[in-house]
């Protein structure tokens, strides 16, 4: 409860004075942190030289440190079979255990969380931006640089400055065919990509309760689109449940005081909320869907994946819309699982035969289309309707190419009419 | 790390992102010589043939968002850059920056005083960046002392080769 100071703390201000042992943190006090989990994919790759440069000899706890490629998954060009060696090597040379290597891979956040690398109370960092995206679990998850990473695999800390935080408070229900999706991309309209830099965004209120962890999964993920150091979510049955089985450490289950002061509250009403659509080319471009439906937006390649939304739910969702249908003529619509173990799900429930009856493509998972160096990669003037997170110009291939950022039922139904549709004509 | 820096400046606008300083295509790229030659490929396609050691990049607000691609800041400190600044910064890419001990400079209103080729000079302690043409200045609050330590260190490795070689000499032997 409050402390001297008067008013209570925010869950990054608790989750951070425990990482660092300090009874009672302000925002703005720089701390070294203790870090519970540190993730890298081939980022990591650029970890070995600083490590070595550095002197050190081992890594502070082989236990806590997941290598986890993704981004070319297997080896798309010579130069990421390179990565893939080093980080091979250094891992055996350094005895990491915990490297999920081709044919048990996955997109790395999504191996964190199915796995149960990160639990509440965690301070977590990855060579990653999304690592936000574990901040679901009630911890504090954060991107880091690849020089920084040696640092923290050296000494198992690192220091960070206590952000303000920004709380989002959501209520009302989602309606049919509206998402966790949606709701971030509202905020985000509302945030903008610049409005939580350097600061925590904890959600709240009860739309975020009733939510499922992988839905708040997909809203922690696109915190990082606010500018954010962090997306949070306080824990509760939910994420017991989910962590029951596969938690790979105790838990510090954390939750902020009543009286926690934020820097600024944002009330989200979702009742009678439609489908969003964040437009070319920043993902703070948001509109309402069916406005943007009504100028029939043409489209030449739809993806359903990323870190965001590819896991076994969203594959359900855009699979129960092509059920019975036909991906339009002309269009290529590219289906990648966020990890082996949500591909297995896909074959055992039939899911991968639904999509490629349809015409889709279904590959294996990997970060695929997401950021323009791997597959799916776009032309100049093409335009892309994808369930991932960003849309920046040059992001999925030509800087001239459009991307429209929707939910994996809006992707679906885009793919089937090619163009720009509302997902609720086809519930 | 000099307390006075000098240099020209490249001028950019707002919400330059990683994808616009090094493109998702070059991220295989581990050499840094091979990696400044496509620098700002997208948002300054002149920078890269022109740029000399010392010139200084100034751009407006939310300066390297998006991704956290180290690539970014480690092109512009192979091409010698001797300091960005912004009105604003997405973290990550402050930190790398800072990492990589390059001078890091976030001075809210700078970007308004200043335009392509003009010379700047930054005052790293007392926190003010001038443009040498016009005689205007902005100032910022200074980095915080870890932080200017890190950069008289040279950045992160050598900060923490220092810690770890001091600490095996404390406990007498190599770990
Ligand atoms: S899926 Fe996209 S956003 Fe997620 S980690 Fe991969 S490249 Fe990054």
């Amino acid at each position: 409860m409050s402390a001297s100071n008067g008013y209570g703390a925010t869950l990054a201000e608790k989750v951070l004075a425990r990482a660092s042992g300090v009874e009672r943190l302000v925002p703005g006090q720089i701390v070294e942190g203790q870090v519970d989990l540190a993730m890298m994919h081939e980022q990591g790759a650029q970890t070995v030289g600083p490590f070595h440069q550095m002197g050190a000899q081992k890594v502070w706890d082989p236990d806590r440190v997941v290598i986890a490629i993704d981004h070319w998954v297997p080896a798309s060009t010579e130069g990421a079979a390179v990565l893939h060696r080093i980080l091979r090597k250094f891992a055996a040379e350094t005895g990491l255990p915990h490297f999920y290597d081709v044919g048990r891979h996955g997109i790395c956040h999504q191996i964190l969380a199915e796995n149960g690398w990160v639990v509440p109370g965690d301070l977590a960092v990855g060579t990653d931006s999304h690592t936000n995206m574990l901040g679901a679990m009630g911890a504090l998850a954060t991107g880091i640089g690849p020089t920084e990473m040696a640092a923290v695999l050296a000494l198992g800390r690192l220091w960070l400055k206590v952000p303000t935080t920004i709380q989002v408070r959501a209520r009302g229900a989602l309606g049919k065919g509206v998402t966790a999706k949606d709701l971030v991309l509202k905020v985000l309209g509302e945030v903008r990509t610049t409005g939580a830099q350097y600061r925590a965004v904890e959600y709240t209120g009860p739309t975020i309760q009733g939510l499922s962890m992988p839905e708040r999964f997909t809203i922690c993920n696109m915190t990082t689109e606010m500018g954010a150091k962090a997306g949070m979510v306080a824990p509760d049955q939910t994420t017991f449940d989910y962590l029951r089985g596969i938690a790979k450490h105790p838990m510090h289950p954390l939750t902020p005081d009543p009286d926690a002061r934020y820097e600024r509250t944002i009330d989200v009403d979702v009742d009678g909320m439609p489908p969003m659509v964040a437009c070319p080319y920043s993902p703070d471009n948001v509109r309402p869907l069916p406005e943007v439906a009504r100028e029939h937006v043409k489209v030449d390649q739809v993806f359903l994946g990323s870190c965001t939304n590819a896991r076994i739910e969203d594959l359900r969702e855009g699979a129960a819309i092509l059920k019975g249908e036909k991906v339009a003529k002309g269009v290529r619509f590219i289906v990648s699982p966020a990890s082996t173990a949500i591909y297995e799900q896909c074959l055992h429930e039939g899911l991968i035969e639904t999509f490629t009856e349809a015409g889709a493509v279904f590959t294996n998972s990997s970060c695929s289309a997401c950021f323009g160096g791997n597959m799916g990669i776009l032309a100049p003037e093409e335009v892309c309707a994808s369930s991932s997170n960003r849309n920046f110009p040059g992001r999925m291939g030509a800087k001239e190419a459009r991307i429209y950022l929707m939910s994996p039922a809006a992707v679906a139904a885009t793919a089937i009419r090619g163009e720009i549709t509302d997902p609720r004509e086809f519930l | 790390m000099q307390d006075v820096i000098e240099g020209r400046v490249w001028t950019l606008g707002r919400d330059i992102d990683t994808d616009q300083i090094i493109s998702g295509k070059y991220l295989t790229i581990i050499d840094p010589d091979e990696l400044k030659k496509h620098v700002f490929e997208i948002a300054l396609p002149e920078f890269a043939r022109e740029a000399r050691p010392g010139d200084i990049i100034l751009a407006g607000e939310n300066f390297g968002s998006g991704s956290s691609r180290e690539h970014a800041p480690q092109a512009m400190r192979a091409i010698g850059v001797g300091a960005v600044v912004a009105d604003s910064f997405a973290r990550i890419f402050f930190r790398n920056a800072i990492n990589l001990g390059i001078p890091t400079i976030e001075a809210a209103g700078v970007r308004a005083l200043f335009e392509q080729g003009d010379r700047a000079r930054i005052e790293m302690r007392a926190g003010r960046v001038t443009n040498l043409r016009s005689g205007r200045s902005v100032e910022f609050p200074p980095l915080p002392h870890h932080l200017l330590d890190l950069l008289e260190a040279g950045g992160l490795v050598e900060k923490v080769r220092r810690e770890l070689a001091a600490r095996s000499a404390g406990s007498g032997a190599a770990p």
